[in-house]
């Protein structure tokens, strides 16, 4: 019995998400076995050996100059070959756009399930919980011979952290020929540059519609601004041209995981949570008490944002002064 | 050219969502329901190609006889005929939905497979690659692009984080389409009135043969409940504020 966990990188740095992929098979070890991971590039060198720091008991190391770019082909083809070989009766890929393009495939190959975009997992009765309706319902599945792959939501569970000492890796000889490859990817590319990188940020303030006016957002700059913080915003902040693109959180922007989050104003549409679900500590400052966003929150406060956020920042300053 | 669309009929989107009696399901009773829209986009997309490359569109779909319905909605917009794929209750797991659209689609030799780049309802986003897989073609996902070269098609992609990226495929190919690329088109009266000329092949489910029953189970469908614990702030602005900085200082040692 074991697990084996696809990490996934991009421009010589391991996603997050892999290592949230790892805790949900580390979750598991108990019912699943042995937790492994797999590393699947050419010449990753460091990047395979700090992957080994993370908790899996071993990291297997898939190295070919056919899989240096990714394309659905090379890697299912590596990854089957692995896991023909392992035999785990646990896949677990981490819910990103690459493994959307290739998991379903590797899956299908050993006709197995692929459970998608799995939110909680449950040892015991081995079933695996995912949403429906886009956020609407859950459903609770299980492999009906008890052995499948799935992949796991941004932030639905806590990325396990690195130890000081790397673990093992072990090499796994791949046999590829270009003719198998049939897609010739090119360098991917940005439209617009970006030069925020909100995920290195430890504080979050981030404002939607509920700011009303682009001159308003005065207001949470002073506040991002006491805190140190980062400003984000919510997708139609930025439709509307009021915030850079490059500022926006959600699954159409970027994923986040602050030790706090301040959503400011923000009703808390799936697809914006979907951003958040990383966060230590929410709090949610909206006028609507149903709003959705208190669903995810630790801590709220129902009231006038104009009210509350500047005796905040106020609140702030005096405590850092 | 011969395209093949895949539409699925899913429950529109502000249907009241009741979970049926077994509490693993939905209770259809009083659902209304609509295309599928990342599947409209696909459609859009297979219809603009048609009318640039010429050639045959054909909409496959799976589900209860509801799915005329979306069926012919895309044949007023322009799909040529369709194929639907009959069955009582529609399979709740991805893999054992593609193997049915795949059968259908194998027959039919196209040289584009389109679909959504997932559904409204399961949202698995498996289908166009599992399509891909089973009918041994090369794919691309979440396409925003797509430029036809002779035997071959150029795509683009889109990546996370702004990043995008084209790939280059020999046809036969299947391409999950991004939502929002193109604007939908209506169906016109003279698109409504040809459309019931058109030919629907209906298939049975349980005719087809595919390997395999369906691989998982659904233990339970259920309301979601609150995952976090919160904790309502009361008081003034200054009163939230002052626990609030409390919470920064202490526990998440932010300030």
């Amino acid at each position: 019995m074991s697990v084996l966990v696809v990490f996934e990188h991009r421009a010589g740095k391991w996603n997050r998400m892999s290592f949230e992929a790892l805790t949900a098979g580390l979750n598991l070890r108990d019912v699943f076995g042995d937790v492994y991971g797999v590393a699947i590039g050419h010449n990753l060198g460091e990047l395979a050996t700090e992957a080994s720091r993370y908790g899996a008991q071993k990291v297997f190391v898939l190295d070919h100059a056919l899989v240096a770019d990714y394309t659905p082909d090379g890697y299912s083809l590596a990854l089957e070959s692995l896991i023909g070989q392992v035999e785990p009766d646990l896949v677990i890929f981490p819910h990103t756009y690459q493994a959307r393009d290739y998991a379903p495939k590797v899956a299908a190959r050993f006709g197995k399930p692929l459970v998608s975009d799995v939110i909680g997992v449950n040892g015991n009765d081995k079933t695996f919980v995912r949403q429906l309706f886009q956020g609407k319902l859950n459903s609770e599945l299980k492999f009906a011979d008890g052995s499948g792959f799935i992949s796991v939501q941004a932030g639905a569970f806590r990325a396990a952290e690195p130890g000081a000492q790397p673990g093992a890796v072990e090499p796994f000889e791949v046999s590829l020929d270009g003719s198998q490859i049939r897609s010739k990817p090119e360098a991917p590319f940005r439209e617009a540059q970006r030069s925020v990188d909100l995920n290195a940020a430890d504080v979050i303030v981030s404002v939607g519609r509920g700011i009303k006016e682009k001159e308003n957002l005065k207001v949470v700059e002073e506040l991002a601004e006491a805190l140190g913080a980062e400003l984000a915003a919510s997708r139609p902040i930025c439709d509307n041209g009021w915030l850079p693109m490059e500022r926006q959180v959600g699954s159409s922007g970027q994923t986040v995981s602050p030790k706090v989050y301040f959503a400011v104003g923000i009703s808390g549409a799936i697809q914006h949570l979907v951003g958040i679900k990383g966060s230590k500590t929410i709090v949610a400052i909206n006028k609507d008490e149903n709003a959705p966003i208190f669903e995810s929150a630790d801590y709220g406060a129902v009231g006038d944002l104009f009210e509350i956020v500047p005796a905040l920042t106020e609140e702030i300053k005096k405590a850092k002064a | 050219m011969k395209f093949i669309v895949s539409v699925k009929q899913v429950p529109s989107r502000d249907s009241a969502l009741k979970i049926d009696g077994n509490g693993t399901g939905l209770d259809d009773s009083d659902l209304t329901y609509e295309m599928n829209e990342p599947d409209a986009y696909a459609l859009e997309e297979a219809l603009q190609l048609k009318e640039k490359l010429g050639g045959e569109l054909v909409v496959v779909s799976l589900g209860p006889a509801t799915v005329t319905q979306t069926i012919r909605e895309a044949l007023a917009k322009g799909a040529d005929r369709a194929i639907h794929i009959q069955t009582e209750r529609a399979p709740s797991d991805a893999l054992a939905i593609a193997r049915l659209l795949a059968k259908a689609i194998a027959s039919e030799a196209p040289d584009f497979v389109l679909t959504g780049l997932q559904s409204d309802d399961l949202g698995f986003g498996q289908t166009g690659v599992l399509l891909a897989e089973l009918l041994g073609f090369p794919h691309a996902t979440i396409v925003m692009e797509v430029e036809p070269q002779g035997d071959s098609v150029r795509v683009k992609r889109e990546l996370e984080d702004g990043w995008f990226q084209h790939v280059t495929m020999p046809l036969p190919v299947v391409l999950t389409i991004q939502s929002g690329i193109k604007r939908l088109r209506y169906a016109t009266l003279m698109g409504i009135k040809k459309a019931k000329a058109k030919e629907i092949r209906v298939l049975q489910a349980s005719e087809l043969d595919t390997a395999g029953a369906s691989p998982t189970e659904t233990v339970r469908v259920y309301l979601p409940e609150r995952s976090k614990q919160l904790q309502l702030l009361s008081g003034d602005p200054k009163q939230i504020a002052h626990q609030l900085v409390e919470m920064l200082r202490f526990e998440a040692r932010a300030i």
